[in-house]
């Protein structure tokens, strides 16, 4: 599917960047005519994914984080959040509701909702080289637009 | 992002305002903790009227608060919950656990 227009960011592993991550997206959706309700689904899916990234992808030391941002042709946003960290075992088990190796601030729940929020989600990691989590969502066509 | 707080008569109300992600969750969670172990509360309203934003932090915001407030034997409820916020719980199955008003 042909991209249309992207943005790729990058950031450092700091917390403080998950606000700044979610609002950039939401920026950048609004070329997409988005309801409320379809910006606040992107931006919790992007500071779930970031989030995962800061506290899990790099858990003693800062580390790179990137987020790309696609408009594909078919009105759709595409989400890639990209870590170089320390990977996931076990893909399966970390999408599992409620499991998580995080301190008691994760609830376990991050994966299933970026999954119930987006169209797709795709998680690819290696362990030890890091891990790319790709997500979409289409933006329905609002009539008289 | 303050967390105000009224207590009277052993029932606590808190307030949880603006966007309460990962990096505000510890600061959130341990105000709450503080102020359930000084008011001792039979009863805990989490006020989210002003609450901009959330992810799955708030989830483990209320899953804390709740089971702190188990601890002393007092109940909790969650009121005002904006849509944004309740799409979130409500993905959890949260209201499983908590009620919801």
């Amino acid at each position: 599917m042909k991209v249309e227009n992207q943005v790729i960011l990058e950031f450092p592993s700091r917390s403080a960047n998950e606000g700044f991550a979610r609002a950039a997206a939401a920026c950048f959706a609004a070329q997409l005519d988005p309801t409320l309700e379809e910006v606040n689904d992107v931006k919790t899916a992007v500071s779930e994914a970031v989030t995962n990234a800061i506290v899990h992808a790099y858990p003693d030391k800062l580390g790179k984080v990137v987020l790309k941002l696609r408009i594909k042709e078919d009105h759709a946003l595409e989400i890639v959040v990209k870590d170089w960290g320390v990977g996931i075992e076990d893909v399966d088990q970390a999408r599992t509701p409620l499991f998580t190796t995080g301190s008691e601030e994760r609830s376990g729940m991050g994966f299933t909702i970026m999954e119930s929020f987006m169209d797709t989600l795709k998680v690819r990691s290696t362990p030890g080289k890091g891990t790319t989590v790709t997500m979409s969502r289409k933006i329905a066509r609002r009539a008289g637009r | 992002m303050p967390v105000k707080c009224r207590e009277e008569q052993r029932r606590l109300t808190a307030w949880v305002e603006g966007e309460l992600d990962h990096h505000r969750a510890r600061e959130v969670m341990e105000e709450l903790d503080r102020r359930i172990d000084v008011a001792q509360p039979r009863e805990l309203t989490v006020d989210l009227s002003g609450l901009t934003f959330t992810d799955s932090s708030g989830i483990a915001v209320l899953i804390r608060a709740h089971r702190r407030m188990g601890q002393v034997r007092g109940a909790m409820r969650v009121v005002n919950a904006p849509s944004q916020a309740k799409k979130v719980f409500q993905a959890a199955g949260l209201e499983r656990l908590i009620r919801f008003e």
